[in-house]
């Protein structure tokens, strides 16, 4: 008992220590440039508390579930051989988690509005709610493809690379292409489609079936499903705001 | 009360997932897990987890990250006092800006749960040979440096894409000439920066600068920081092996 407690302990030291920058940071600008009242100090003091309880337990969970049952289920499907299931497994899996996705949901709407004003859409709340449910839609499928053609790769053995400069050959030909209010948006939709449990999960598939066929290394075939995950969603988003 | 709210609503993100997880599992794989309580118990550790997290995010962290991002581009603050407005403005004026954008992209970055996760994975994969602290130190910087030049581009309005592509060009570059091992985790490096922690701030610093700056558009121009969050540290883990390579190599 007194161990678990003393393993606690370290663990939250190693979150406040993480947390360390972003207090320091803050602290300095309110001290030293902006030199104003910190409103509700005690708030701030609980949620900060808060904050190093939560990464303590998120990364405890992290190694005893999220990892472990990616990984299990990677080594099931590689024993099962079933490539179908685990193409299907791998769309799921993209899909399911992007969907539901918080800040995609708030990028998608802020892109209906951009929508709206360029004039690319009626300025109504129902033309808004379509386009914005249509784009999250789109991104949800894109993301849930990047990650077939990631399981695919490390199934092949194809080198990432070339793969990727594909990717950014067509993200720079939609550019060209798409009307420009949509393009800042499309481009910071890569970056929030990746959730904080999609990430662990998607990388521990990875790195799970590269370990778990024969002739993949871990290290260059595992990693990799992630970038695609991010990569996809740029190209559809435009592709969505040209055809739209 | 606040904390089961945020408890179910985060439950309710996670749901998608865990029922693709199970339905498969019991479906398609029809094999019991291994070690089925202990990976229940982490799944509700992650749970809570992620449930304090936030929370703690939403007290403490988003409001005041937010009000300093509204204070720093409060045209007040950056001009002295009102006279200057009307005059040409420089970019380098708003240096404070770009000081607060590299801290805070440094820092929201190291504190980020899944990039904890990806090096702790990438650690292990490496049999040691990627430092956890080296991983997150290389990609913090990547997003530090990142979210300057694209608060840089927000004041000076250049067209984001011209950024975008000129990174692609070094990105490629880079590729020929880094340790082929590091090469994939790079390019998930990009990916994995922006989530929880980073992107509420971001996004705060980037319409605020886009609607104190003369003559931008708040939504043309406030997006666009999360992708020069997501492009920087693709080059700076690269950059990361390149130089670790280089000093093991002269040491020999």
């Amino acid at each position: 008992m007194q161990q678990a407690l003393f393993a606690l302990f370290k663990s939250m030291l190693g979150s406040l220590r993480d947390l360390l920058p972003i207090i320091l940071v803050i602290g300095f600008f309110q001290a030293f440039v902006l030199q104003q009242p910190i409103p509700g100090f005690m708030d701030i003091v609980i949620g900060t508390l808060f904050i190093v309880l939560g990464l303590t337990f998120f990364i405890y969970g992290l190694e005893m579930g999220l990892f472990p049952i990616g990984e299990s289920m990677a080594n099931a499907f590689a024993r099962k051989g079933s490539v179908v299931w685990l193409l299907v497994f791998a769309f799921c899996l993209g899909f399911g988690t992007t969907v539901a996705e918080p800040a995609l949901i708030a990028v998608a709407s802020e892109a209906s509005q951009v929508a709206a004003i360029g004039g690319m859409i009626l300025n109504t709340p129902e033309a808004m709610q379509s386009y914005a449910t249509g784009l999250r839609f789109t991104v949800a499928f894109s993301v849930g493809l990047a990650i077939v053609i990631g399981v695919l790769r490390i199934l092949k053995g194809w080198s990432i690379q070339y793969m990727i400069m594909g990717g950014y050959i067509l993200v720079v030909i939609m550019t060209m292409l798409a009307p420009k209010e949509i393009i800042g948006i499309a481009y910071d939709s890569g970056g929030v489609t990746t959730s904080t449990i999609t990430v662990p999960l998607v990388t521990a598939l990875g790195v799970g079936l590269a370990s778990s066929i024969k002739g993949r290394n871990p290290m260059t075939d595992g990693f990799g499903l992630i970038a695609f995950a991010s990569l996809t969603p740029m190209i559809f988003v435009m592709a969505y705001g040209m055809v739209i | 009360m606040r904390i089961l709210q945020m408890i179910i609503d985060t439950s309710i993100d996670v749901l998608p997932i865990v029922s693709i997880i199970f339905g498969f599992q019991f479906l398609v794989i029809r094999r019991p897990i291994p070690n089925i309580k202990r990976v229940i118990i982490g799944f509700a550790y992650v749970l809570i987890g992620l449930s304090l997290f936030l929370l703690g995010l939403e007290q403490a962290l988003f409001p005041l990250g937010r009000l300093m991002a509204d204070q720093l581009t409060n045209p007040a603050f950056i001009y002295g006092d009102l006279a200057n407005v009307s005059g040409d403005i420089h970019w380098a004026d708003y240096y404070w800006v770009y000081i607060f954008a590299f801290a805070i992209g440094f820092s929201t970055t190291i504190a980020e749960p899944s990039l904890i996760a990806v090096a702790i994975k990438a650690n292990e994969v490496s049999a040691g040979a990627i430092g956890v602290q080296g991983l997150r130190i290389a990609v913090a910087i990547g997003v530090a440096v990142g979210i300057t030049v694209g608060s840089y581009r927000i004041v000076t309005g250049l067209p984001i894409h011209y950024f975008i592509i000129t990174g692609y060009v070094i990105v490629v570059i880079q590729t020929f000439f880094a340790p082929k091992m590091i090469v994939p985790l790079a390019y998930d490096s990009g990916g994995v920066t922006t989530s929880t922690v980073t992107v509420p701030l971001v996004a705060a610093l980037g319409l605020g600068l886009a609607e104190t700056v003369p003559g931008r558009n708040v939504l043309i121009d406030g997006f666009g920081l999360i992708a020069f969050a997501s492009l920087f540290p693709i080059m700076s883990v690269m950059a990361y092996a390149q130089i670790s390579e280089y000093i093991a190599h002269r040491s020999d």
